[in-house]
């Protein structure tokens, strides 16, 4: 072959290669694709509840996609409590009023962002930690009753999940 | 190439027997490389019984994928069946518990012989040029047996399992910005569920198979170089080796023997010593066990995880804590194999057995204040000796004029 031809036979492998692997690489895509959460799971995805049962002070889970929801009716101290902490005191900065749509009703996934075990503190006899909210028995971590992180090595608040009261006393979550 | 050269070259592929067998192998050429590998192969006069553990975990591995296979005839990958059909197996099927506390115990004992083996590579220098690759096709293999093991654990679907699952799978989130979408690609749910245990089943067989593969390079790089031996040198004729059949197969089976021994009585007489009674419980999503704890084998790299304070710093360091150790055979600066002949390194080795017991001690205990700092001396120590010691021992220390077999072997006999 002479010399003056082997730029032009570099440039067909070259562009013959690049062309098979972008080829390869997005018939990735459909399988990985495949591996995430079905349409049947996400339709499952919004959840229901009446609130009305509630007294002041006590808590609920209910099951929101798989995992656990804690829904407090927060008594006035717990409210107060939540609302005169500093935000200089929070690992995770986050104001109460950002975290509650009403003062009174508290709702967060119970699931502790550390490593996802279910925190203690939705019986009345469990132990709710050093700040009256949740205590995560894995790794020890204490949670406020605005379920921000005060404690231990989980390194954001308990999350908020997307809901709306639809009535006074009825939410959808999801 | 001339006729000639084209005759002279299918020569070399002739086969050297005859009759069936040479009707077989001058088509496929398997009896004449294992007779070449294993019948023949030489290896070096001088191994102790440390050189068997590579055999027993081979064998482990075998009678984990047998009885692997006779399981998985019962039971059911879905979080509405998974448990009921582990009982099953225990309580209805003929001999069940028989192959299920088999596979169970196997598993503990496959990384016995494993961490027996790899600290041999350790203190003996086998990791050193030229077996770095089987030393890596090693540590890979090591991974490999951590995931599946894992995998493995969450198919009875008790509560250790489920929660277990739940805290590994969430080192995954803790990847920034995009860790959730990870986690939810890997778990096909937004938690562990019936789809988990669905995909980590065919996962459990697949890595499983993937550690045969990873044996076959495992053993083409091995018999590349031939086998280190406890002095560190290389055989220098013929007279410093025996051949691999009768010697050693005679040997390895004879520690297997003992090894196997010791298993079954754990196996008929404690099966759940080493396990965790929380797993009888079935898998619920809204109650988490009081204390979380591994299986024994992930307790070391348990502890490195809990010893830093910050979660992704703690998952950074468990990975590259069995990364590092593959960098080992670049970072050690020494010209001297085996600790036989290096009266500091020696230490340095000895000590880090010694700190992975400790770790694995209090990797098992609450992540409470004094069990903590344990953990960190003991991760601090992990690094230390891999990128500090390695290079700086290999310069300071001045090591003895290693023996060569036949002087080793006399010595030991004086």
């Amino acid at each position: 072959m002479s010399d003056s031809r082997k730029p032009r036979r570099d440039f067909i492998k070259l562009s013959a290669m690049t062309l098979g692997g972008v080829g390869a690489a997005s018939l990735l895509i459909p399988f990985i694709s495949s591996m995430n959460p079905g349409k049947d799971t996400l339709a499952l995805a919004s959840t229901e509840i009446d609130l009305s049962p509630l007294e002041e002070g006590q808590s609920l889970t209910v099951i929101w996609r798989g995992k656990p929801v804690f829904i407090k009716h927060r008594t006035k101290s717990e409210i107060d409590i939540a609302k005169n902490t500093s935000l200089d005191e929070l690992p995770d900065a986050e104001e109460d009023s950002a975290r509650v749509q009403k003062d009174n009703w508290l709702v967060v996934l119970g699931v502790c962002t550390h490593l996802g075990c279910v925190p203690l503190g939705q019986k009345a006899s469990d132990t709710k930690g050093d700040y009256g909210g949740w205590f995560c028995p894995c790794h020890g971590s204490h949670y406020d009753t605005s379920g921000r992180i005060r404690k231990g090595p989980a390194p954001t608040n308990l999350p908020v999940p997307p809901y709306v009261f639809l009535t006074d006393n009825r939410i959808k979550i999801g | 190439m001339s006729s000639d050269q084209l005759q002279g070259y299918k020569k070399t592929l002739n086969s050297p027997y005859t009759g069936i067998k040479g009707w077989i192998d001058s088509r496929l050429p398997l009896i004449r490389m294992m007779e070449a590998e294993y019948l023949k192969f030489p290896v070096p006069k001088s191994l102790n019984y440390f050189w068997s553990f590579g055999g027993i975990a081979m064998f482990c591995l075998i009678g984990l994928i047998l009885t692997g296979i006779f399981l998985g005839f019962h039971y059911k990958p879905s979080a509405e069946d998974a448990f009921d059909s582990v009982e099953r197996i225990m309580r209805d099927v003929s001999f069940g518990w028989l192959i299920r506390y088999l596979h169970a115990n196997l598993v503990s004992f496959f990384f016995i012989a494993t961490f027996i083996h790899i600290f041999r590579a350790l203190y003996f220098g086998s990791y050193k040029a030229p077996r770095e690759l089987v030393y890596i096709f090693g540590l890979t293999m090591f991974m490999l047996m951590m995931a599946t093991a894992f995998l493995g654990y969450t198919l009875p679907w008790g509560q250790m399992s489920y929660w277990g699952a739940t805290v590994i799978t969430n080192l995954f989130s803790a990847i920034p910005v995009v860790g959730d979408a990870i986690l939810q690609l890997l778990l096909g749910d937004f938690t562990v569920g019936d789809s988990a245990v669905n995909r980590f089943y065919v996962l459990h067989w697949l890595l499983a198979f993937a550690i045969v593969g990873l044996v076959v390079f495992h053993v083409i790089t091995l018999h590349m170089t031939g086998s280190n031996n406890p002095t560190g040198s290389e055989p220098q004729s013929w007279d410093e080796t025996v051949s691999f059949h009768p010697y050693v197969t005679i040997k390895d089976l004879n520690a297997a023997l003992f090894f196997f021994i010791i298993m079954a009585f754990i196996l008929f007489y404690y099966p759940n010593i080493l396990g965790h009674s929380d797993n009888y419980i079935k898998a619920n999503p809204m109650i988490t066990p009081a204390h979380i704890v591994p299986e024994w084998y992930f307790l070391p790299f348990y502890a490195i995880l809990r010893a830093i304070p910050d979660k992704l710093g703690g998952v950074i360091a468990m990975f590259s804590s069995i990364l590092a150790l593959g960098l080992l055979p670049w970072l050690d600066t020494s010209k001297v194999r085996s600790c036989l002949f290096r009266p500091i390194w020696r230490y340095c080795v000895l000590l880090f057995a010694v700190n992975f017991l400790v770790l694995m001690y209090v990797g098992g205990k609450p992540a409470e204040d004094i069990y903590v700092l344990i953990s960190r001396i003991g991760t601090a120590y992990w690094f230390l000796f891999i990128f500090v010691l390695a290079p700086l021992v290999g310069f300071l220390e001045t090591p003895r004029q290693p023996l060569t077999i036949t002087n080793y072997l006399q010595s030991k006999k004086a």
